[in-house]
């Protein structure tokens, strides 16, 4: 249980970083390691160097820029769910941290990294989705946006490149009357998810639903969103009936502890229960 | 494997080492500083035995680089007691209410309990379960504990008043 050698560079620039990254074709870029070294640990990762952003300058903010609110790569999880910001701007985001891990690892990990990490149980990848929210990448070419939608391509897996470190996410900013929730259904609380969902909804000026987004976790190899939930809701459909759409389309996970058919029934659960307690949010 | 020279202030002592890449923090603190109180369970980041505190907040030490720790002040259980007390409110409470069996994860869990009680002087059944809800524990059924932190809470607040 303790991992095997590996070089360690804390850069202090941004080019430095993309340099020692370009230069070496198993190495990890750690920002907060909290799904990182468990896998060192556990010898499931063997990279020969580690690139820690630590000490990049720039990456640690969290600013309005327009119509979008921009998270750089190692704002903190805790920091970023008690910023007054975040929470105006993107409460799905600050609902869908009160839900990652414990409070002991939110201290350490990163938006940026749970969201590169990719782990398809995790909550902030589906809020990333849910919100039409882009990642911003830099690479030895440049800077590049890859929108949520394209960013996710299988277990672990994105869209970055090799030689590419997210610097950013960023998220389009909640209009007025906006509320959110992330639900879970785990063995033990903490756990990664058997299924969940977060959703975000805004009201119009007679109280009835004027958008919601939603997105699943944990039903299959990547976060998904529910178009044939947030189209019902479009259509003037109830929460309760938009929600049984919930796995239109969703190929899900099966496991012999969560087989299919549970996973998708408990899709329909969690995606009603989290449009329910967002619209209550919103009034 | 490359080597690193870190500064860090433990219980409010500076040290510098030198370290190689891969030692964890807590392998750090137990081996090189020989601060034993932080324990190792499942070594990737889920029991919350090695639970210290970093720049003031909860971390877990298992997951954490030694080198990543350069600059931080870090506070372990040995630090946590005045030098002219025995045992810490907190660690009284724990055991006047039996919080403990084997003890394996207690000082995990002390340390969350005093961010907690940092936090929220006056916590809620809900808080508790929140703050602890990563620390394992296989002997007590957690509801000592619950006990001994409310109990901790209700010292605390008495000793400031």
């Amino acid at each position: 249980m303790k991992p095997a050698a590996f070089d360690y560079a804390a850069p202090t620039s941004l080019d430095e970083a993309l340099q020692l990254l370009a230069a070496n074709d198993t190495a990890k870029v750690l920002a907060g390691g909290q799904s990182l070294i468990p896998l060192l640990n556990l010898r499931l990762a063997e990279p020969e160097l580690l690139i820690d952003l630590r000490r990049v300058p720039g990456l640690n903010e969290i600013a309005r820029q327009g119509n979008e609110l921009v998270i750089g790569a190692t704002v903190r999880q805790r920091q970023a769910e008690r910023d007054p910001l975040v929470a105006e701007d993107a409460p799905l985001i600050t609902a869908a941290l009160a839900e990652v891990g414990h409070p002991q690892i939110r201290s350490r990990g990163t938006v940026g990294g749970s969201i590169a990490h990719a782990d398809p149980a995790a909550e902030l990848p589906a809020a990333l989705v849910a919100l039409d929210g882009r990642v911003i990448a830099r690479g030895p070419g440049g800077e590049r946006s890859i929108p949520a939608a394209d960013f996710y391509l299988g277990f672990l897996t994105t869209a970055l490149d090799d030689d590419e470190i997210l610097v950013a996410v960023a998220l389009p900013a909640a209009p007025p009357r906006t509320g959110a929730a992330c639900v879970e259904i785990a063995q033990r609380a903490g756990d990664y998810a058997a299924c969940g969902a977060v959703a975000q909804v805004t009201l119009d000026d007679a109280g009835t639903i004027a958008q919601a987004r939603v997105a699943l976790i944990g039903a299959t190899d990547r976060p998904v969103r529910a178009a044939a939930v947030e189209e019902a809701l479009a259509g003037g459909a109830s929460i309760a009936d938009a929600a049984r759409h919930a796995g239109d389309g969703v190929e899900p996970i099966d496991d012999p502890r969560v087989p299919s058919a549970y996973r998708i029934h408990l899709a329909g659960v969690v995606t009603r229960r989290a449009l329910e307690q967002a619209r209550s949010r919103a009034a | 494997m490359s080597t690193h020279t870190i500064r860090v202030t433990v219980n409010g002592t500076e040290h510098e080492a030198e370290v190689p890449a891969r030692l964890t923090l807590a392998d750090f603190l137990r081996e090189r500083l020989d601060l034993t109180a932080t324990h190792l369970g499942c070594e990737h980041g889920v029991c919350g035995a090695c639970t210290i505190l970093l720049d003031g907040e909860t971390a877990r030490s298992c997951i954490m680089l030694a080198a990543q720790a350069d600059g931080s002040e870090i506070t372990t259980l040995e630090g946590v007691v005045a030098e002219d007390e025995d045992l810490h409110p907190v660690q009284q409470a724990f055991w006047d209410r039996h919080g403990l069996q084997c003890g394996f994860c207690t000082p995990g869990i002390i340390m969350s309990t005093l961010e907690l009680l940092r936090e929220h002087p006056e916590p809620t059944r809900e808080q508790i379960d929140d703050a602890l809800g990563g620390h394992l524990c296989r002997c007590t059924g957690y509801v000592k504990i619950v006990e001994a932190v409310e109990q901790a809470a209700g010292e605390l607040r008495r000793s400031r008043a």
